[in-house]
């Protein structure tokens, strides 16, 4: 079973959270740059990459590593519904 | 260099000074001055100073007086033109009982008042206390290389080369400021008047206060960095400009060398800068001369291919300090009892066991490099400030952001997802070149995601903008600079007096009683270079050029050529691997609970995350940038609460030594 886009907005938004932003109370609205918030940096992208990879057994291909698809909790939530539903 | 402090009671006649109240400051500034202490005491002033004997060893004991004893000086630092100065008041008939610099800046202030400390080529901090008028003037040379602290209540002011001697009076508040740590999480140091203790202030570098009798004070700017554009020497040929260059660091070398009646050594740190000031100091003192270099067990840190052949290339005496990351954790709280404030990089601590060979190796004072990188374009920031500002003439161009990888070359072996992103972070904001502090920008934007670990109460509410431009004011003029030139003001005026001069310069160097001495800032090399055109610092991604054109011929090209690798030491992963026992009772909920800066739970978390890192990748796992800084900069913090507050500082009383001097005019 893929998991819901529900659950994926859960997981990252956990992973957020206690990750990047160590701070489990922060809500982040789906449309919101991370970048531009100061969310994540360039590394910390790289981590929910690399964090993604290993929950949900993905690779991603360099054309779908552009910053539309992981600029913010509602992009990186459709990318990936999107991925793991046709996978 | 020296220790200076003092308490001053303002209007109403009190009681004077209960001595043991400035021998406490004179106690805890031992390091600063081994040789001797003395004490002046009148009705309402105490002056203290610790002194560490470079110059007139014989007489030059301080406090020191003029001919009618009407001032009364505390000193902490060098002259390095006293002796021309001397010749000048001596014709202008004064007299002088010591060989002394110090004694030269009393006379020098009797006979020009104030604008003496304009006449001044040194680095120094200093007190005259007018015991007829009961005035005082506090000043601080120009770049900031020697530090002065001062804290003013109830009309009582105490002032002292670092703050550990204002802790040990129960009268001095001991607490952190909210601006202060919101400046460390912002601009990797506090900017002057600023520091992290609340109602403690440092001089501004470069200005002088005079207080009055009432306790009353003006303060006065005597310099400033300046870039005036109209009085460049900018039809100089480059070749021109480095030859002169060439004889003004000769002059400022050779000042800093055979003005010490001790020897001096000489930093390599296997980079330009410091290659060109050791070499122009074995020509002008080419006996027995001595070289030293911090080496790193982390080959990704370590320079000392270059170090070597450059001691080779001199024929020096050299020593080296091979540091480890458990060296670096082991002396971590100490070296923060001695910066007096939060890093956030632990590169000060290979600087302190460096100084600690020095002292070792019996030698009291060292030439180093430091100014270069700031006055002549050295650093990494300008130069990528340059590429986004030609990135932003044609944002849609593909070629134009891979510039980024000659500056940056480890962008080049990274993933294509890895550089896009890059890309995307020094795009953000790329288009407001009319910024101030456009430089700065994204290295602060960073920088500011730390303050999320602070309490609510410790984060700083004030807009960003209206934060950074009340910390940095601007000068005047600034608008008619250059951009290289803006980027250079700003890296002065913040990171090179509140950190490389400070926590990372002579804290770290006093710390052990040695003096760092700094050709490239001297008076004259400073104002050669501020009227430097932007062409002669830095050409597309050439830095330094007017540098390394009169480097030839002086150090091996192999150095002139190599590229530039920043200062850096291991950072959080000192503390993660192998990690002492204070490391987690430092970071625990319980004491950051207790000393209150930092949310608990914030901070267990980015430490649970930087420990997972290292358990899944090992001792040599990639932590992010922003997760580096956070640990030691919180880590820090906690120390510095350990160490100097709280009662941390209060040294054990020694017994004391028999050079105490005491001068009672009471």
């Amino acid at each position: 079973m893929n998991p819901t886009h529900e659950e994926i907005r859960t997981a990252v938004l956990r992973f957020l959270q206690t990750s990047l932003l160590f701070d489990e109370t922060r809500q982040i609205p789906d449309a919101q740059s991370l970048l531009g918030a100061g969310i994540v940096d360039s590394t910390g992208i790289l981590e929910m990459i690399g964090f993604l990879e290993q929950t949900y057994d993905v690779k991603f291909r360099d054309d779908e590593l552009v910053a539309e698809n992981f600029d913010s909790l509602g992009a990186i939530t459709s990318f990936m519904s999107a991925k793991l539903g046709g996978k | 260099m020296c220790g200076i402090a003092g308490i001053i009671n303002f209007g109403d006649r009190r009681p004077p000074l209960p001595l043991d109240r400035l021998q406490s400051m004179a106690q805890v500034l031992r390091h600063r001055g081994p040789d001797d202490t003395g004490i002046y005491r009148d009705r309402m002033a105490g002056l203290v100073s610790t002194r560490l004997s470079i110059i007139d060893l014989a007489t030059g004991a301080q406090p020191l007086a003029n001919e009618d004893e009407s001032l009364w000086i505390v000193y902490n630092g060098e002259l390095f033109n006293y002796i021309e100065l001397k010749r000048e008041l001596e014709a202008a008939g004064h007299t002088f009982r010591t060989r002394s610099d110090t004694e030269v800046v009393v006379h020098a202030y009797e006979e020009y008042g104030i604008d003496c400390l304009t006449r001044f080529n040194g680095q120094w901090a200093l007190a005259i206390w007018n015991a007829k008028e009961g005035s005082l003037l506090l000043a601080r040379d120009p770049v900031g290389v020697c530090p002065l602290f001062l804290h003013m209540s109830n009309n009582r002011l105490w002032f002292a080369s670092e703050v550990k001697a204002l802790f040990t009076d129960s009268e001095v508040p001991q607490a952190f400021s909210t601006s202060g740590l919101n400046q460390v999480f912002t601009f990797w140091s506090t900017v002057a008047p600023g520091t992290v203790f609340e109602g403690i202030e440092q001089l501004r570098p470069g200005s002088a206060r005079i207080y009055e009798r009432s306790g009353a004070f003006i303060e006065k700017c005597f310099w400033a960095p300046s870039f005036p554009r109209e009085a460049t020497h900018s039809r100089m040929p480059l070749r021109d400009a480095a030859e002169q260059l060439r004889e003004r660091l000769v002059e400022a070398t050779t000042l800093r060398l055979t003005r010490a009646d001790v020897p001096v050594g000489s930093y390599l740190s296997g980079g330009l800068d410091s290659s060109v000031v050791a070499s122009l100091g074995l020509a002008a003192h080419p006996v027995d001369y001595r070289t030293y270099s911090v080496r790193f067990a982390d080959a990704e840190f370590d320079e000392s291919r270059y170090q070597r052949m450059m001691a080779r290339h001199l024929g020096s005496t050299h020593r080296e300090i091979s540091v480890t990351r458990s060296d670096i954790a082991r002396v971590f709280p100490e070296v923060i009892r001695h910066a007096e404030s939060p890093v956030l990089r632990t590169a000060p601590a290979p600087m302190y066991l460096l100084s600690g060979l020095v002292r070792e190796d019996g030698i009291k004072a060292v030439l180093t490099g430091e100014g270069a990188d700031e006055f002549l374009g050295g650093y990494d920031l300008f130069r990528e400030s340059e590429i986004r500002r030609f990135w932003s003439h044609a944002p849609q161009s593909a070629m134009r952001p891979l510039l980024f990888q000659r500056l940056y070359p480890y962008l080049a072996r990274s993933p294509q997802s890895a550089q896009a992103l890059a890309h995307n972070f020094w795009k953000q904001g790329m288009d407001r070149t009319d910024i101030a502090w456009y430089s700065h920008e994204p290295r602060w934007r960073t920088t500011m995601q730390l303050r999320r670990f602070l309490r609510p109460e410790f984060r700083s509410s004030e807009p960003e903008a209206e934060f950074i431009e009340r910390a940095v004011p601007l000068p005047e003029g600034f608008s008619r600079w250059g951009t290289l030139e803006h980027a250079q003001y700003i890296e002065i005026v913040t990171l090179l007096s509140g950190y490389l001069l400070s926590s990372q310069g002579d804290r770290m160097l006093m710390a052990h009683s040695v003096e760092g001495r700094f050709p490239f800032l001297d008076a004259g090399v400073i104002e050669f270079c501020q009227r430097l055109p932007s062409q002669h610092k830095l050409v597309g991604l050439r830095e330094k050029v007017i540098l390394k054109t009169l480097a030839h011929g002086v150090i091996p090209e192999e150095i002139i050529n190599r590229p530039k690798q920043p200062y850096r030491a291991p950072d959080a992963l000192s503390f993660l691997v192998d990690p002492p026992a204070y490391v987690a009772d430092m970071l625990s909920p319980e004491s950051l609970e207790s000393v209150g800066v930092f949310d608990p739970r914030s901070v267990t978390m980015l430490h649970e995350k930087c420990r997972r890192v290292v358990r899944d990748q090992g001792a040599n796992a990639l932590l992010s940038n922003t997760d580096n800084m956070g640990l030691v900069g919180i880590l820090s913090t906690q120390l510095l609460h350990h160490t100097l507050m709280k009662g941390g500082s209060v040294a054990p009383m020694q017994a004391r030594t028999t050079s105490e001097r005491l001068i009672e005019r009471t």
